[in-house]
């Protein structure tokens, strides 16, 4: 009996060998890929099991931090101060509910696992320290945030803010908004929290100053006078241009395009139209440049491309369209719609000389030992006018806050240009149109600051004077705390 | 028996006992958990566990009075069989109590039951009992022949503890368990292996002669007579058709395993092997497209990370969770109590007390437990070997190779390398019953080995030596 019983012993000796390669193949060929995989919520734990880095504005102070959570395997989960005036700058980092913007773009660096941070890493591992992520230090200034999502209180809109030297984003403030900390968890509170926010019809989680876009109104009447110049069109901006009141919108049979009210814009020069927003006026401008200039100069300031800074930002429009179409489109209306941070790019180019700097919010990336990762460099993005055009531009929009629509933007012993505009909304004008407001200010040292201010649902006036009354103050006091920081 | 009168050939020399390699053994087999004790607690609490001197008294004591019972009872037994025992079953309290600390499954019980109980504590006291009935076995069991006496009593009983289960309800899709009230619950499958091991020696040692013989030749292979292998093998199906039933797949499995794997043993037919795998074959597919719980099975064997998708909360993501912690293990493991194998959820510390082993100890603790394993098998083959009765060949062949086919098919429908039947690791899992009968199958073994060992007796002194006399002429 003994021959099939060694056969039977080479037989058991098989079935544990094959065992073993099994084992060697799932636990050493394929450890990697299973240590990944998208269902293996260690992956997520392991997220979690540390203290997630910090998001820190330029002056340096945290606005993110990390609590310890309970009843979960997630020990630690992220917390937010001033939730509600940072998320649109942020974004959100849930245990269950993945992270957006910042928080995700970053979450590498935040998080720890990026490849950057191996060697600390590696050292925490033979030091015995607690891992922890790495921090990302925004240009975010805290005093302009503040007083932007302060000044947009309780109304529907947005502010986008930008150092116009650099393109470093100073503000971004987005109302009505949402604490990020209600919904970072993973308990059912933080599922029902989270759910309410995505059926409030007021969309508190939209970020109204990138995901959003707007018709610009009449503040888009800085890049038609831009492209007036650049053109050619007219020399100078105290030529008389030849346009009559009411305007006849070209290849119609007689639709007139009107001012708001009794406004001296008959062949008005571009300085005194852009001082009482002629519609008239730029209408024609665009109208006689065609939509391919039109079309091409807007590109420049930034429209029809998506922007990252590094969160996405969405494209702007200026569209291609008919003529009478695009001669609306030349005082902000059809089919032209641009974000806050948009808007915001536009005042500062005219404030920068004509050069756009590209926008960002990233300064620094940090190790936990606070040792620089990377650093952005300022990126110089277009030239969308000369920079003689530009300082006549200038001179039409500090007019503007001087003697036209944006008196409430003035600020005592600075030089402020801006210009109002209040964008008709809805079928037959009937919605409540938008409130904006565009400024850069401007010292010895050239322009530390450009806004862009955005409300929805103004429901007092519909003439240009709304942007001037509802959002110019808003402008004004961020313009104020940038250059307060200065001093 | 043990001064040997120089008369005889054999056992010229006394063969070496081997007892103090046991002894010695012993000591690595209760130091190695109770070190690793102490790692979980250090990992998971930063301190040593308090338990911990009583835990290794505890295994030491029960080893200790084992091996005592070994060395007088048994002294020629196989030194390897009671350490690597003691050593697997030390390893498996202390996974079982390393996962009795993790918070997720305290809260899981919490939530299912309202109260957690931990397990380690019953698995200790399983363990106890397991251990007095292996000295139990040592003790009534003075020669493993006395139990050919009982080959159709163990029939039966094997039976009755087959069909017992029909009657308790269904836990986890399967009728394979009976609960006592007062006791808990005993899988009498885990018992019923041994016994229809009995059964099937002591039929096959009778009947091997005719069964090999006494066949015709039909389409090249070689049949026995109706009335040789006929009740054997209407035993044999009864079992099967019981285990289908109960879909316990596994032990129906493991018992198909033992029958072939002896008739061969027996026969010396390697046509039984080719007639085995047909039938095993033929018998899969019947039960695979009858039995939607064996569906599942082969479902989640063939795609584990399909059901993440269209189920996402059915115990099919065990077999995806479990090779995730193999993974995540990678080759030198998480270190104990620093893994999230307690992810799997109920079965944790039951059929998947491997994923544990994989992702804590890794590749390298994989290899050596399933060496341990191996070795268990390596030392039942070496038994059956050296056994030089037909009986005790049968026997310890049957229990090693049903031990063999325990171990391969949990390991292996654990790790995915063939579809999930439930069973429970021998001696690592959580379970009473299991590591009972795993004691008494370990009993067996070492009484066989000793008879195996011993030396020959001296023969008696002859009654006529004296008058056989040389005539001188």
């Amino acid at each position: 009996m003994n021959k099939p019983l060694r056969r039977i012993a080479i037989f058991c000796g098989l079935l544990v060998l094959s065992l073993m390669i099994r084992d060697n193949w799932l636990q050493y060929v394929r450890a990697d890929e299973l240590n990944a995989h998208k269902y293996n919520r260690r992956v997520q734990i392991e997220r979690f099991a540390h203290e997630r880095g910090n998001i820190i504005t330029a002056d340096g102070q945290t606005i993110t931090g990390s609590a310890e959570s309970t009843g979960t395997d997630f020990k630690y989960k992220r917390v937010w101060k001033d939730g509600a005036m940072w998320s649109p700058v942020t974004g959100y980092a849930s245990q269950i509910f993945d992270a957006t913007q910042l928080e995700k773009i970053e979450d590498g660096i935040l998080s720890g696992t990026d490849n950057r941070l191996f060697f600390d890493r590696t050292l925490s591992m033979f030091t015995g320290e607690k891992k922890q992520g790495g921090n990302v230090v925004t240009t975010l200034n805290s005093a302009a945030q503040k007083a932007a999502f302060e000044g947009l209180g309780d109304k529907k809109g947005a502010v986008a803010a930008i150092n116009p030297q650099t393109g470093a984003i100073l503000a971004l403030a987005s109302t009505p908004s949402y604490d990020p900390s209600v919904f970072a968890g993973s308990s059912n509170k933080d599922s029902k929290a989270y759910k309410t926010l995505l059926d409030d019809k007021n969309e508190p989680m939209l970020n109204r100053a990138l995901r959003q876009t707007y018709p610009p109104g009449s503040t888009f009447k800085v890049v038609t006078a831009a492209a007036a110049l650049e053109n050619g069109l007219y020399s100078g901006i105290d030529e008389p241009t030849k346009s009559p009141v009411p305007y006849i919108l070209p290849d119609t049979a007689n639709q007139p395009l009107n001012n708001e009210g009794p406004i001296p814009c008959e062949n008005a020069t571009l300085k005194v139209a852009l001082q009482y927003s002629c519609n008239t006026v730029f209408g024609k401008i665009s109208a006689d440049l065609g939509n391919e200039k039109m079309k091409t100069e807007a590109e420049k300031f930034g429209f029809n491309k998506q922007i990252f800074n590094p969160v996405r930002t969405d494209a702007s429009i200026y569209p291609k369209d008919n003529r009478p179409q695009n001669a609306m489109a030349g005082i902000g209306q059809a089919s032209n719609r641009a974000t806050p941070l948009q808007m915001a790019m536009v005042a500062s180019a005219v404030a920068n000389d004509g050069k756009l700097m590209k926008p960002y919010m990233v300064d620094q990336l940090q190790a936990p030992n606070v040792d620089v990762l990377s650093k952005t460099q300022p990126e110089q993005m277009s030239q969308p006018l000369s920079a003689a055009n530009a300082q006549k531009l200038q001179k039409m929009m500090e007019f503007v806050v001087t003697d036209g629509t944006g008196k409430a933007g003035q600020i005592p012993g600075v030089t402020v240009g801006g210009k109002t505009g209040t964008a008709q909304h809805g079928v037959n004008n009937k919605d409540n149109p938008y409130a904006w407001f565009i400024s850069y200010a401007k010292t010895d040292n050239g322009s530390p600051v450009a806004v862009a201010v955005v409300i929805e649902g103004s429901d007092t006036t519909r003439d240009d004077i709304a942007g001037g009354k509802l959002a110019a103050p808003i402008a004004k006091n961020v313009m104020k705390a940038v250059l307060d920081g200065k001093k | 028996m043990s001064v040997v009168t120089n008369t005889t050939t054999i056992g010229a020399i006394e063969a070496p006992s081997r007892r103090n390699t046991e002894l010695a053994l012993l000591i690595f087999a209760v130091a190695i958990p109770v070190f690793a004790y102490a790692n979980v607690g250090l990992a998971m609490t930063g301190k040593l566990p308090s338990g911990m001197l009583g835990y290794g008294l505890g295994l030491g004591l029960m080893a200790g009075v084992a091996h005592l019972v070994v060395r007088k009872f048994a002294r020629y037994a196989d030194p390897l069989l009671l350490p690597l025992a003691t050593l697997l079953n030390g390893l498996g309290l202390v996974l079982i109590w390393r996962l009795d600390q993790s918070p997720r499954l305290i809260q899981r019980a919490k939530g299912a039951w309202g109260k957690f109980s931990p397990d380690a504590p019953h698995q200790l006291l399983y363990t106890a009992i397991g251990v007095a009935l292996f000295i139990g076995v040592l003790l009534l069991l003075k020669d493993h022949r006395i139990l050919q006496r009982y080959t159709y009593i163990s029939m039966a009983v094997a039976l009755f503890l087959l069909v017992l289960p029909m009657f308790f309800p269904a836990v986890n899709g399967a009728k394979i368990w009976i609960s006592i009230p007062g006791l808990g619950t005993i899988q009498p499958g885990e018992f019923a292996k041994i016994i229809i091991a009995i059964f099937f020696s002591g039929y096959l040692m009778v009947k091997r002669d005719a069964l090999a013989l006494a066949s015709r030749r039909f389409m090249g292979l070689y049949l026995p007579r109706g009335r040789d292998l006929g009740p054997i093998l209407v035993i044999w199906a009864l079992s099967i058709l019981i285990l289908v039933f109960e879909t316990d797949l596994g032990t129906s499995l493991l018992f198909f395993g033992l029958f072939v794997v002896m008739l061969y043993v027996a026969t010396e037919r390697t046509s039984w092997i080719v007639f085995g795998l047909v039938m095993s074959a033929v018998g899969a597919v019947a039960v695979a497209s009858f039995e939607p719980h064996v569906q599942s099975r082969v479902n989640a064997w063939l795609d584990p990370f399909a059901c993440y998708k269209t189920d996402k909360t059915g115990a099919c993501q065990q077999i995806g969770d479990a090779i995730m912690s193999f993974g995540s293990g990678g080759t030198l493991g998480t270190g104990l109590g620093q893994g999230n194998s307690d992810l799997i959820g109920f079965a944790a510390n039951a059929d998947f007390i491997l994923s544990t082993v994989g992702e804590e100890l890794g590749l390298a603790g994989m290899m050596a437990l399933l060496l341990l394993y191996g070795l268990i098998v390596e030392r039942g083959v070496r038994t059956a070997l050296a056994a030089r009765d037909p009986f005790g060949k049968l026997l310890a062949i049957g229990l090693s190779g049903a031990f063999a086919l325990q171990v391969f098919v949990v390991a292996g429908g654990v790790m995915g390398l063939i579809p999930l039947t439930g069973m429970t690791m021998p001696f690592v899992a959580q379970g009473g019953s299991s590591v009972i009968a795993n004691w008494a199958l370990i009993g067996i073994l070492i009484r066989i080995s000793d008879t195996a060992r011993r030396p020959a007796p001296a023969p008696a002194p002859s009654s006529d030596a004296e008058m056989t006399q040389v005539v001188r002429p």
